[in-house]
């Protein structure tokens, strides 16, 4: 087991958010949370990040075996973490190249290891910009600043790549995203499954999952998930919308 | 390089003031006060010629009609200059001839601070003067210089044997009249740095100074002054740290650039003195007044200054644009944390046609830091076509900081142009975040993005001392959040 969500509660300024969140997720496995706005997604992400905003008032999540609230939110990376971010903040004069080195040689220094050399990490740069067809220039310029919408998107499969996760937590990467764009996360993505990570998706809308195939979507809903399921579940979504299981739960 | 820099902050631990050593080295030093009888005292001690005696009583008689300067944006608690030890020299036993003949125990003051003379001498080609106090101790690659008929030296000896030079130059760009603090160094100012770059020679070493307070309640007067003749151009280095002492120390330093005809000055400083702990005890007093003119046609004078330290810094590095056509430049980051405060920036006087001068300026406060840009541009009515840009941004850390802009611009023409930009921002949660989720900690990421910000000031600086800033401003800025 990689991940183990046992009845997490969690509440931001006293408002109860997660209500109750139990998930397993395994080595080499997709799963797709989907749910209408406002039920908890983004929270769910950043509460496993360890953003601290949120407070967990019930519950466990074990990663790796490890009590994961132990851990500060740099470790949480390093033990190979990855959230792509929703809303990629933006940091002024820190060049892309010089960020993501740095990350890189954080994550290389927990395992023990010296600092990469230039040489492996152009290379190792270059192949991942490849994958996600990113505009050279991107990597020369400061971290998301000035990007468009779908660049900072493809900055985050790009960083994901580069640091090579054992999980993926994806908020939202397809939105407002473009056929194209859509296309080209999608693909990097799938490049990068193999049978030691595991990915989660959290998507409001089913057509990412036409390009991931998830192995089970999760419905969540009120701060809880209500319904698991297969890829076929997304079908459902897509087609009864989510006042289906507004109808059923509320 | 940045790679290097994150190894070496890892190295130091976070907290107090790294260079808090003092050395126990027996001074010879003056009574505590100031009269006309110090300055004589100090004079003879120097076996100063007799225009430098006079200078110095003019300087003294003029202070004393003065007023402390109160319009900078700085809490400055009342100095009593009659309870400051005026001068104190390390005994000096005999004229030294190599490192083997140097006191062990300022080699090894030298080695804490990682300025092995040796090694400087050996692997980096830099030529020291390093300044213990008041005296110069070792000058390096003198002899090198001395061939292409360079002069770099302590002010002391310069007084001694280039004394024509010295009467020639000395104040003719910060006059003893100046301001309260110039006037007080010209009366009392007891060593410091000679460089003289002669016609046509270009000086194959970045020349520099560390210089360092050591015996408790010493004011420090530094006295610095760099001569390029036409076609010569010299760049020059003076980075300083001093031991943590309980009590505030003064320091008014001068330093007056020449050049001429074609001539060009590049001064780079790296400014780490003890700022005071975190309530603001302690701490250096820095009123340094530092002035270049480009007398000559074409000639240029860049000041970059990395100002790290002090309790209080009060520096104005500026440019006189006189000779047709010349170039200044201003680049400066300065960092306050905890107690600190800075007043802080430049002048740009613009007198000569077509002149141009940039400033950029760098400002970052932290803890209760308060930090304050103040610039001025005058634009002469001759000085047509003349062109000024300036940029000022500043960064703050955390919410009980303090960050202010004070330009101002005086323009006397129609045909020259003026340019003024200036942005404030703040190191935000989510940025921080970010950096955490991608296993950056919280310091390191601080160090990124603040080297991110500084990086235009950074770049101008050379390259030895580039990596030395780096690590300055992650480590003064270390704790400041969180």
């Amino acid at each position: 087991m990689l991940l183990s969500i046992k009845n997490l509660h969690a509440s931001i300024n006293g408002k109860e958010i997660l209500r109750g969140i139990n998930l397993e997720v395994n080595q080499g496995e997709v799963h797709a949370i989907m749910g209408p706005n406002g039920t908890g997604k983004s929270t769910l992400a950043s509460v496993i990040a360890g953003r601290d905003v949120f407070e967990v008032t019930q519950g466990e999540i074990t990663y790796k075996g490890k009590n994961l609230f132990k851990l500060p939110i740099e470790d949480r990376a390093r033990e190979g973490i990855f959230i792509g971010f929703q809303y990629p903040v933006e940091i002024p004069g820190v060049s892309m190249t010089n960020f993501i080195r740095t990350a890189v040689n954080e994550l290389r220094k927990y395992k023990g290891l010296d600092p990469i050399s230039a040489v492996e990490f152009l290379k190792m740069m270059e192949e991942n910009k490849r994958l996600v067809e990113i505009q050279s220039n991107l990597t020369n310029r400061s971290v998301n600043e000035g990007f468009s919408g779908g660049e900072k998107k493809k900055n985050e499969i790009f960083q994901m790549a580069m640091l090579e996760p054992t999980l993926a937590i994806l908020d939202e990467t397809d939105s407002g995203l473009d056929i194209d764009a859509l296309r080209i996360v999608a693909n990097g993505v799938n490049k990068l499954r193999t049978k030691e990570n595991a990915f989660v998706i959290i998507t409001h809308y089913q057509r990412l999952l036409d390009y991931i195939v998830p192995d089970f979507v999760h419905v969540l809903f009120e701060g809880r998930i209500v319904k698991t399921g297969r890829k076929e579940l997304a079908f459902e979504l897509e087609e009864k919308g989510y006042d289906w299981i507004k109808k059923e739960f509320e | 390089m940045e790679s290097d820099s994150n190894k070496i902050i890892d190295s130091f631990t976070r907290g107090d003031y790294k260079f808090g050593f003092i050395t126990d080295i027996e001074t010879d030093m003056a009574p505590k006060g100031l009269n006309e009888d110090i300055i004589r005292f100090i004079s003879a001690k120097k076996n100063e010629p007799d225009f430098l005696l006079e200078f110095r009583l003019k300087a003294y008689r003029h202070w004393l009609t003065m007023k402390m300067p109160t319009w900078a944006n700085l809490k400055i608690p009342p100095i009593d200059f009659q309870n400051i030890i005026y001068f104190a020299a390390p005994k000096k036993k005999k004229q030294l001839a190599g490192l083997n003949e140097v006191d062990p125990e300022l080699l090894n003051t030298f080695n804490k601070l990682g300025i092995s003379l040796e090694e400087q001498k050996k692997l980096s080609g830099v030529a020291v003067d390093a300044v213990m106090d008041s005296i110069s101790v070792k000058t390096t690659f003198s002899d090198t210089l001395s061939k292409l008929g360079i002069i770099f030296c302590s002010f002391s000896e310069a007084v001694q044997k280039h004394p024509d030079l010295v009467r020639q130059y000395m104040g003719s760009v910060v006059p003893y009249t100046d301001n309260f603090f110039a006037t007080l160094n010209s009366a009392v100012f007891t060593d410091g740095s000679f460089c003289f770059i002669p016609k046509g020679i270009r000086c194959p070493v970045e020349l520099s100074t560390y210089f360092r307070i050591n015996a408790a309640n010493t004011g420090q007067f530094e006295r610095t002054l760099i001569v390029a003749e036409e076609d010569a151009y010299v760049s020059y280095m003076e980075g300083c740290t001093a031991p943590q002492r309980d009590e505030n120390q003064l320091h008014a330093a001068i330093v007056e650039i020449v050049a001429l005809k074609n001539a060009q000055v590049k001064y780079s400083t790296v400014q780490n003195w003890y700022p005071g702990n975190k309530k603001g005890e302690g701490g250096i007093f820095n009123f340094v007044t530092k002035r270049g003119i480009c007398k000559g046609s074409n000639s240029k004078i860049s000041w970059t200054q990395v100002e790290t330290g002090s309790a209080i810094t009060w520096k104005y590095p500026s440019c006189i644009l006189m000779g047709d056509n010349s170039v200044g430049e201003f680049y400066s980051v300065a960092v306050t944390n905890n107690m600190q405060q800075a007043d802080t920036g430049t002048k740009m006087q613009h007198l000569g046609k077509n002149t141009k001068s940039t400033i950029i300026s760098k400002g970052i406060s932290a803890g209760h830091g308060n930090n304050s840009y103040r610039g001025l541009v005058r634009i002469a009515k001759n000085a047509v076509n003349s062109r000024n840009y300036s940029q000022c941004d500043s960064l703050l850390l955390g919410d009980k900081c303090g960050a202010h802009t004070f330009p101002y611009m005086q323009v006397e023409n129609k045909s020259s142009i003026v340019e003024h930009e200036a942005t404030t921002s703040k190191i935000s949660d989510d940025q921080l975040f970010y950096c955490q989720q991608r296993g950056i900690d919280m310091e390191n990421a601080i160090g990124l993005i603040v080297n991110g910000f500084s990086k235009e000031v950074l770049k101008q600086l050379p390259m030895e001392f580039a990596v030395e800033a780096q690590k300055l401003l992650s480590i003064s800025l270390e704790g400041s959040v969180g």
